[in-house]
């Protein structure tokens, strides 16, 4: 899950990695006053995507009156379709120099990965493209400790500046525990600087690891603020694992390979998927239900398609939910089903025990998702 | 023969007494696997369906000679679980519980690699099945065959999928194998075709990947170099909205790699038969075998 900025910032207080000085604002009106902070103050839209800078979602104000005037210019406004609720004022650093940093997990070597450069507070994507050799790459096996003299390395390889060391090397130290101790899936710092009031984390972009919710409380509280699409809101309430998209075929499957295959297989039927909808293993009657009510929401849908493979989940179960969810309703699209594995030939009497007009058995992958886009064509 | 199980392999199961854990563990037995004891530390002594629970693995080693253990504990002892499994003498580790932390996925990898030589497949993996032998895990048997074709996916239901159309056409499998889906796999898919190489009753490979990751593009290096065995693959999510990318972190790490299209070219150029939909797998192993 990815924070605001201001969420990975309340996780910097946590692990005592220093940071500017804010105020959070939700409401304009406790600004009206004045804030407990000095001059010159940034104002940062919180938004969940990037080229807030470019859109004019940071300012800096010199006194109350810009911070008025900013505050309320950038409240509100609309950044790439995002809406911008929340604002971080932000006491400003004389910056001296900008570095970049981050943490994540590099699959593919199943070892922790830090990136380290002296090429901070630009587009770190161009660094890496254009001179790769600026941007120091690390890797550390996840049991291993990240020590002092491996800081010191890296620095030295990044060329930061020396004089600094120490407290870079503190700061390093900090972010790292965060990164494992906070199960982050990502903390990235650009830029990390170095400022008149010493070595700083300016910006945060923090990702979490929602399964090691059970170890933090505050991963809720997070969760809490972040806004789920309208579109999604209905399925997340529900448990169901759905992401909404262009098309007009319903998809319903068991198990996100399977759910991702069957896209695929519409699409080269030519048709184009409405949504993206895992009801999971050992789905019961009522997830099918909860699944087919998350679709009726959707008004461009023409035809679903279940497409389920039993291991875990029993066919006879996901039958019971059509059956449940349709039974003397007048259906408002035709579904397809295709039934196979665990179950399967119980699942499939039970459907042609309940007849229903609007409800089509096809035996295989293909044929069912060629039915389903012909009959929402 | 098969790779990985077999008939002769032990199995203990971590989290016996849990409801999914008992579940399998008695379906796995059903189908003939040797079942041999079962862990739940505070339960030692006691019994599922005549199955021995021990408080420790080291004691369900020492009593009924385990070798296989087969974890079904909640994520948050699932580490724990996995390193008393090694340290306890197994030597192979099918890790089934879903949603384990990606740190303590991480530290468990790096700790098995270093300090043990035990293989851990999964986690959140559907475990493996070598069929009519043994089954591990939580794969449905009754659409498996013993045969000759090995299969390997990151996918639970997309393994079934292949599995179930390789059947239809009379095609049998030697092992199938799920190595999981999450970001710290302990198995990969270079791990398992290795094996499947050396395998002198496995005749062919079907390997299912889907987009994320670059392990599909690594596999493709490795058959390209070291598979002489025929391979079928499928990619899952060709159409698959482009994930979120982990900040400009993830975007530098991965490149261009990842998606559907880079995975499906590297196996393409690497000698695999890469098929459009999972129907087509059995007909594609089928001419590939005997051609």
């Amino acid at each position: 899950m990815d924070l605001f900025e201001y969420q990975g910032k309340l996780l910097y207080k946590e692990f005592d990695i220093k940071h500017p000085n804010s105020k959070l604002v939700k409401n304009l009106i406790d600004i009206q006053e004045s804030v407990e902070l000095s001059y010159p103050i940034v104002v940062k839209a919180q938004v969940q995507v990037g080229g807030r800078g470019k859109a004019g979602g940071i300012k800096i104000a010199n006194n109350h009156e810009e911070l008025i005037k900013y505050s309320d210019e950038i409240m509100g406004m609309d950044i790439k379709g995002h809406i911008v609720e929340i604002l971080l004022l932000e006491e400003a650093s004389k910056i001296l120099e900008e570095y970049y940093i981050s943490f994540t997990l590099d699959r593919s070597e199943k070892k922790y990965l830090i990136m380290l450069s002296s090429k901070g507070g630009m587009d770190i994507e161009k660094v890496a493209e254009d001179n790769p050799d600026d941007l120091i790459k690390h890797h550390i096996g996840a049991s291993e400790e990240l020590t002092e003299d491996i800081i010191h390395e890296i620095i030295g390889k990044a060329k930061l500046n020396q004089e600094y060391t120490n407290s870079i090397t503190d700061i390093i130290q900090n972010l790292f525990l965060m990164f494992v101790k906070g199960d982050c899936d990502l903390v990235e710092v650009n830029p990390l600087a170095i400022t008149d009031a010493g070595v700083m984390a300016l910006d945060s972009k923090v990702a979490l690891d929602m399964n090691a919710k059970y170890k933090h409380s505050y991963f809720e509280d997070f969760e809490k603020e972040i806004p789920i699409p309208e579109s999604e809101k209905n399925a997340k309430e529900k448990g169901l694992n759905f992401i909404k998209l262009d098309g007009s075929v319903g998809i319903i499957g068991n198990g996100a390979g399977l759910v991702m295959s069957t896209l695929d297989v519409v699409a080269e039927n030519g048709g184009n998927a409405a949504n993206f909808l895992d009801i999971g293993g050992g789905a019961k009657a009522e997830t099918v239900s909860a699944a087919l009510e998350v679709l009726e929401a959707d008004k461009n849908v023409k035809s679903v398609l279940i497409n389920i493979f039993g291991g875990i989940t029993r066919c006879d179960l996901v039958a019971e939910g059509i059956v449940e969810a349709t039974k003397g309703k007048d259906l408002v699209w035709p579904i397809v089903i295709r039934l196979d594995g665990t179950n399967s030939s119980e699942g499939l009497e039970i459907l042609k025990n309940n007849p229903n007009e609007k409800i089509f058995i096809e035996e295989s992958m293909d044929s069912a998702a060629r039915l389903a886009v012909e009959r929402g064509a | 023969m098969s790779i990985l199980i077999d008939e002769n392999s032990r199995v203990v199961v971590q989290g016996l007494t849990g409801r999914e854990g008992q579940f399998h563990a008695l379906r796995n037995k059903a189908y003939g696997t040797n079942v041999v004891a079962g862990t739940r530390p505070g339960k030692g002594g006691e019994n599922v369906e005549g199955i021995p629970i021990f408080d420790t693995i080291k004691d369900a080693v020492s009593e009924t000679n385990a070798d296989v253990a087969l974890t079904f504990v909640p994520p948050s002892f699932a580490k724990e679980a996995v390193l008393e499994a090694a340290f306890g003498g197994c030597k192979l580790i099918v890790c089934i519980t879903e949603g384990i932390p990606a740190k303590d996925e991480a530290e468990m990898y790096d700790i098995l690699k270093k300090e043990t030589d035990s293989l851990l497949l999964g986690p959140n993996c559907p475990g493996l099945i070598s069929p009519g032998k043994a089954n591990v895990g939580i794969m449905p048997h009754e659409i498996t065959l013993p045969g000759n074709i090995g299969v390997v996916s990151r996918s639970g239901t997309l393994t079934y999928q292949a599995v179930h159309e390789l059947t239809k056409l009379n095609i049998g499998q030697s092992t199938c194998i799920g190595i999981g889906g999450d970001p710290v796999p302990g198995m990969s898919f270079i791990d398992v075709i290795e094996k499947f190489q050396k395998d002198d009753d496995t005749n062919g490979i079907v390997m299912i990947g889907e987009i994320g990751g670059t392990a599909e593009e690594e596999a493709a290096e490795y058959i390209k170099k070291n598979i002489s065995k025929p391979v079928v693959s499928y990619i899952a999510g060709v159409t698959a909205p482009p994930g979120k990318k982990m900040g400009h972190a993830g975007a530098i790490v991965s490149g261009n790699k990842g998606t559907a299209k880079v995975k499906i070219h590297e196996l393409t150029s690497a000698g695999a038969t890469v098929v459009k939909t999972p129907t087509e797998i059995g007909e594609a192993m089928k001419e590939a075998i005997n051609a």
